[in-house]
C-alpha cells in the first residue's frame, strides 16, 4: 500500500488559482478602494463646503486620529485599554510645553509630542502584558489616573486645574498662520490625520499587521508558528501611544490651550465609544465614529446642554444591548450593496 | 511497514529530539513522570496510551506551553528546556493541536502566509504589504494546493467545515518547515470521509522530517510508526518496535485490552 | 500614628463592604460592572434624603439603604445585566460605564451638583481613647459594623446552603448547573446582596466619603483596585486589598499631601505587577 504523496503534486480538488493569482487576491485586499478616495476627497471638500464649521471639523479630525490609535490597539491587537487618554494628554502637554519653552514650530512640536508619547507607551507597555483582561483594564486606567494626578499636582509646570495657557504657535511650514476660524487648523489636522492614516494602513496590511491579527485571533497558535507575542504587542502599544500623542498635540496646537481633561477617564471613554460606534478592526471606524459622535453631540447639546452625559450613557447602553451590528444592519446592507467589498471588518 | 525509506543515518547519530527525566507536577498531581524519550533523525515515532495518560501534557512540555517541574529537553543537542514556545519553533520544532487552533478570522492564505513569513524572518516588516512578498505568497498557495485547500484559500477559516480546517491545522505546522513535527491526534474530530485524506497526508510527510505522532487509531499507528512509546499515567510503560509493543502483555492490559473491549 | 492607622482601617473596611459585591459579581458572573458605585451612591443619597427631609434616624437608614439598593440591584439584574453575561468584557465595560454616566447625570439633575452633608447623630460624634490614641466614635462604629458584615459574609458563604451553591457556581458554573443549582437565582440574589451592601456602605460612609453626583466615577477606581488586587476567588483577598488601600490612602494623604492619590495608583500598579491575578487567587482565574 503506497501512500499518495502530496509532496509530489497530486491531483487537486476543484479549480485551483495559479500561484500568482493568490498574490493578486491579497493585493486586491490591500489596494485602495474607490470609496476610500471618495471619503478623503469629501473630507478635503468639507473645507470649502462648510467654512463656518471648521472648528468642529478640526475636532472631528483630532477625535478620529485618537480613535484610530485605539483601533490599532483594540481592533488589531485585541488590547482593551481604559486609559489611552494618558498618551493623548501626555502628547498634548508635551506639545504645549514644547511650544512655550522650546519652539513654536508646529511640526517640530508634533514630532516631539509623538516621540514623548511613544516613549511613555513603550515604558508602560510591559505593564499590560501580564495578567487577565481585568488586570489590563485596571493598569491602563491606573496609569492614566496617575498621570492626571501628576498633572494636577505639578501645576507650576502644567497650569494645573486652570490649564496650560500661552501656547503660541508659529505658522505651519512657516507659511500658514493659525487663525481664529480654524482654516489652518483643519487642514493641518486633516493633513496629519491623512499621513498617519496611510502609514497605519500600510502597517495593517504588512506581515507585522497580520501577525498582530494572528495574536489577537489565537495567541496560543501565534506563538506556535514562531511569533513572539509580547514583543509585537509592545511594538503596537508604542505605536498606538505615539498616534494618540500626536492627536493630543494637534489639540494643544490648534486650540492653543491644554486642560486637565485631556488626561481624563471621560476622554478615554469617548475614544472607545467613537471606535465602537464606527467599528473596530477596519481602520475607518475611528473616522466614521468620530463624525457620528460629534454630530450626535452637536444635536443633543443643542437641545440639553448640561445633560449630554446622560444621553451619552444611554447611547452606550443601547448600543451594547442591541448590538452595533443589529442597529446598523439596515443602512449597512444598503451600503454594502452599493459599494465595493470593504477591507476586513470586525466588530469588537 | 512504511513505504518511506528511513534516511541513511547511522545508529550512533545524535538524537534530534530527546527528553531526559521529564517531569510535570500540578500540586499533588503528577502528570508526567520521569519520561525519557529519544528520537533519531527521520524517525516515525508514535506515542500511545489511554485517555488521561498525559500525552498532550507531554507535547505541551516539549513545545514550551508548560514548564517542566524537572528534567531536560534537547533539540539536536541544544538544551531548549527553558525556551519560550516561539523560540522552539524557530529552532525547527512544530506541532499541531488536538483541537484545531486556528485563526478564525484570517483567510487560509493569510494563515499559511504569515507562518511562512515568520519562518523567513519577515514578520517584523511593517511598511511593505504582505502581498508584495511574492515568494512567501507563492509558497503558501502551493502548500495549500498540496493539501487540496487551494479552492478555498481566500475564505475565512471559520467558514470551513471542521475536517478541512484540520487539514489547515497540519498545513500550518508544515509551513514552518520543521525538523521535528509533533502531531497531536491529527485525525481527531474529523468525520469518517475526511480521515482517509488526513492519514494519507501524515503517511506522505517528507522523510527528512522527524515525526512524533499521538494517535488512537491503531491502523495508522501500526502502518506509520517504526517505534512506539506507551504512556500510562504519565510514565513510560514500554518502548520498542511495533512488534515488540503489540506483543507486550502489559500493553495489552493497560491499553490495547481496553481498546478491544471499548 | 495609631490614629492614622485606625482611620485607615476604618476607611479600608468601608471600602471592603462597598466593593465586595463587585468582587463576587466579577468572580461569579465574570462581569465587569463599572456602575457598582452608583448603588453605593444611591444608598448615600437615600440616607441624606431620609434624614434630611423625613427625620429618619441614621441607624435606621442603614438597613433601609441596604434593602432599597438590594431591590434596585435585583431589578437591574433581571432586566438589564442578565443579557450581558455572555458578552465580551469590552461590551460589559461600555455598558456599565453608560449606566454610570446615566446615574451621575440623573442624580445631578434631581439632587444638584453640590456635595451632600450628612449630620451624624450625637451618639456617633466625639472621640474615644483606645490604646492611647484618639479615634472617632463614628469610625469605630464603621469598623465594628464592617467587621460584623465580614463575619456574616464568611459564615453565610461557608455555613449556609446558598453559600455553598454560590461557591460552587463561582468555581465552575457549568458543573454547578449540572448539579441542579439554579444559577440564575444565585446570580440574581448575589447581585442584589452585593448592590445592597454597596448601598449600605454608601449610607454608612456618607459622612466619611464625599457624596456628590460624580461619586460612582471617582470611586470606581478604588473598587476596581480592591477587586483586581484582591482577586475574585475569595473574600479574604479583597478584604486585605481594601485594608491596604485604605491605610495607604489615609497615610499617604497625611504624610505626603502633595502626592495625593498618586500613591494609591502607584501602589496598585506595583501590586498588580507583582501579582497579576490578585493577592490571593489561583493562577489563571479571572
Amino acid at each position: 500500500m503506497s501512500a499518495a504523496d502530496p509532496a509530489a503534486g497530486a491531483a487537486m480538488s476543484g479549480p485551483a488559482p495559479a500561484a500568482g493569482a493568490a498574490g493578486a487576491l491579497l493585493a486586491r485586499d490591500s489596494a485602495w478602494k474607490p470609496w476610500e478616495f471618495a471619503l478623503w476627497a469629501l473630507a478635503l471638500a468639507a473645507f470649502f463646503l462648510l467654512p463656518s464649521k471648521l472648528l468642529l471639523l478640526n475636532d472631528i479630525a483630532i477625535l478620529a486620529l485618537f480613535a484610530l490609535s485605539i483601533d490599532l490597539l483594540l481592533g488589531y491587537a485585541g488590547i482593551v485599554s481604559l486609559g489611552h487618554a494618558a498618551f493623548f494628554g501626555f502628547g498634548a502637554y508635551a506639545a504645549g510645553l514644547f511650544a512655550i519653552h522650546v519652539s513654536g514650530d508646529p511640526l517640530l512640536g508634533l514630532v516631539a509630542a509623538g516621540l514623548s508619547a511613544g516613549v511613555l507607551g513603550f515604558a508602560t507597555s510591559f505593564l499590560v502584558l501580564r495578567g487577565s483582561d481585568l488586570t489590563r483594564l485596571m493598569i491602563t486606567l491606573g496609569v492614566a489616573l496617575m498621570l492626571l494626578e501628576a498633572a494636577n499636582r505639578f501645576s507650576g509646570l502644567t497650569g494645573g486645574a486652570d490649564g496650560l495657557t500661552g501656547v503660541t504657535m508659529a505658522p505651519v511650514l512657516g507659511l500658514f498662520e493659525f487663525d481664529l476660524w480654524g482654516r489652518t487648523s483643519y487642514l493641518y489636522s486633516l493633513g496629519v490625520l491623512f499621513v498617519l492614516f496611510v502609514l497605519a494602513r500600510l502597517l495593517v496590511h504588512s506581515p507585522f499587521g497580520l501577525s498582530l491579527r494572528a495574536i489577537k485571533g489565537n495567541r496560543l497558535r501565534a506563538s506556535a508558528i514562531g511569533i513572539a507575542p509580547n514583543r509585537r504587542l509592545v511594538a503596537i502599544y508604542t505605536i498606538a501611544a505615539l498616534y494618540a500623542g500626536v492627536a493630543g498635540a494637534l489639540l494643544a496646537q490648534t486650540t492653543q490651550f491644554v486642560s486637565l481633561d485631556v488626561l481624563s477617564f471621560q476622554r478615554s471613554a469617548d475614544g472607545l465609544l467613537v471606535l465602537v460606534i464606527g467599528g473596530a478592526g477596519y481602520l475607518y471606524g475611528g473616522l466614521v465614529g468620530a463624525i457620528a459622535f460629534k454630530l450626535m453631540h452637536e444635536v443633543i447639546s443643542g437641545l440639553t446642554a448640561q445633560y449630554w452625559l446622560f444621553w451619552l450613557g444611554l447611547i452606550l447602553v443601547i448600543l451594547v444591548l442591541v448590538g452595533r451590528d443589529r442597529l446598523l444592519a439596515g443602512p449597512r446592507g444598503l451600503l454594502r450593496a452599493a459599494l465595493a467589498r470593504l477591507p476586513r471588518r470586525r466588530a469588537p | 511497514m512504511t513505504a518511506l525509506a528511513s534516511p541513511a543515518a547511522t545508529t550512533t547519530a545524535q538524537p534530534i529530539l530527546q527528553t531526559i527525566g521529564l517531569e510535570k507536577r500540578f500540586g499533588g498531581l503528577v502528570a508526567t513522570s520521569d519520561v525519557s524519550l529519544s528520537l533519531r533523525p527521520g524517525a516515525r515515532h508514535a506515542l500511545i496510551g489511554p485517555n488521561g495518560a498525559g500525552k498532550t501534557t507531554f507535547i505541551n512540555l516539549l513545545t514550551g506551553v508548560l514548564a517542566p517541574s524537572a528534567g531536560k529537553i534537547l533539540l539536536d543537542g541544544t538544551d531548549i528546556t527553558t525556551e519560550r514556545p516561539h523560540a522552539r519553533v524557530r529552532r525547527g520544532l512544530s506541532r499541531t493541536f488536538q483541537i484545531n487552533q486556528l485563526f478564525a478570522e484570517l483567510t487560509l492564505l493569510e494563515t499559511v502566509a504569515i507562518a511562512i513569513a515568520e519562518r523567513e524572518r519577515k514578520g517584523w516588516s511593517m511598511f511593505r504589504p504582505l502581498a508584495a512578498q511574492t515568494a512567501v505568497i507563492d509558497e503558501a498557495a502551493e502548500l495549500l494546493a498540496r493539501f487540496r485547500l487551494a479552492d478555498v484559500m481566500a475564505k475565512r477559516t471559520a467558514e470551513l467545515p471542521y475536517g478541512r480546517q484540520r487539514l489547515l491545522e497540519i498545513a500550518l505546522a508544515i509551513a514552518a518547515k520543521p525538523r521535528v513535527l509533533l502531531l497531536d491526534e491529527p485525525a481527531a474530530g474529523v468525520p469518517e470521509d475526511g480521515r482517509r485524506e488526513i492519514l494519507d497526508i501524515v503517511r506522505g510527510l517528507p522523510a527528512s522530517v522527524t515525526v512524533l505522532l499521538i494517535e488512537h487509531d491503531m491502523d495508522l499507528v501500526f502502518s506509520f510508526a517504526d517505534r512506539i512509546s506507551v504512556l500510562v499515567a504519565g510514565g513510560l510503560l514500554v518502548e520498542g518496535t511495533v512488534a515488540e509493543v503489540s506483543g507486550d502483555p502489559r500493553v495489552r492490559t493497560a491499553y490495547l485490552g481496553e481498546d478491544a473491549d471499548g | 500614628m495609631l490614629t492614622i492607622l485606625f482611620d485607615g482601617v476604618a476607611y479600608g473596611m468601608l471600602l471592603f463592604v462597598l466593593a465586595c459585591g463587585l468582587a463576587v459579581t466579577l468572580g461569579l458572573m465574570n462581569f465587569v460592572n463599572l456602575a457598582h458605585g452608583a448603588f453605593a451612591m444611591a444608598g448615600g443619597y437615600l440616607t441624606v434624603v431620609l434624614m434630611g427631609s423625613y427625620g429618619v434616624s441614621f441607624y435606621l437608614c442603614l438597613p433601609l439603604a441596604f434593602l432599597v439598593t438590594a431591590l434596585l440591584g435585583a431589578v437591574f439584574e433581571r432586566t438589564l445585566y442578565r443579557h450581558l453575561y455572555a458578552k465580551s468584557h469590552l461590551e460589559q465595560v461600555l455598558f456599565s460605564i453608560g449606566l454610570a454616566f446615566m446615574a451621575v447625570s440623573a442624580v445631578d439633575y434631581f439632587m444638584g451638583a453640590r456635595q451632600q452633608i450628612v449630620q451624624l447623630p450625637p451618639s456617633l460624634q466625639g472621640r474615644v481613647e483606645i490604646l492611647g490614641a484618639g479615634i472617632g466614635v463614628y469610625r469605630l462604629f464603621i469598623i465594628v459594623v464592617c467587621a460584623l458584615i465580614l463575619i456574616g459574609l464568611q459564615l453565610a458563604l461557608t455555613r449556609t446552603r446558598f453559600g455553598s451553591q454560590l461557591r460552587a457556581a463561582v468555581d465552575d458554573g457549568r458543573v454547578a448547573r449540572g448539579l441542579g443549582i439554579n444559577i440564575g437565582r444565585v446570580f440574581a440574589l448575589t447581585f442584589a446582596v452585593g448592590s445592597g451592601l454597596a448601598g449600605l456602605g454608601g449610607a454608612l460612609g456618607a459622612e466619611l466619603l464625599t457624596l456628590d453626583p460624580t461619586f460612582p466615577l471617582k470611586f470606581m477606581i478604588y473598587f476596581l483596585i480592591v477587586v483586581t488586587v484582591g482577586g475574585t476567588t475569595s473574600i479574604t483577598g479583597p478584604f486585605l486589598a481594601a485594608l491596604i488601600l485604605g491605610i495607604a490612602d489615609v497615610a499617604g494623604k497625611y504624610y505626603f499631601p502633595q502626592l495625593g492619590a498618586f500613591i494609591i495608583y502607584a501602589v496598585t500598579v506595583a501590586l498588580l505587577l507583582w501579582r497579576p491575578y490578585g493577592l490571593i487567587s489561583r493562577e489563571g482565574a479571572r
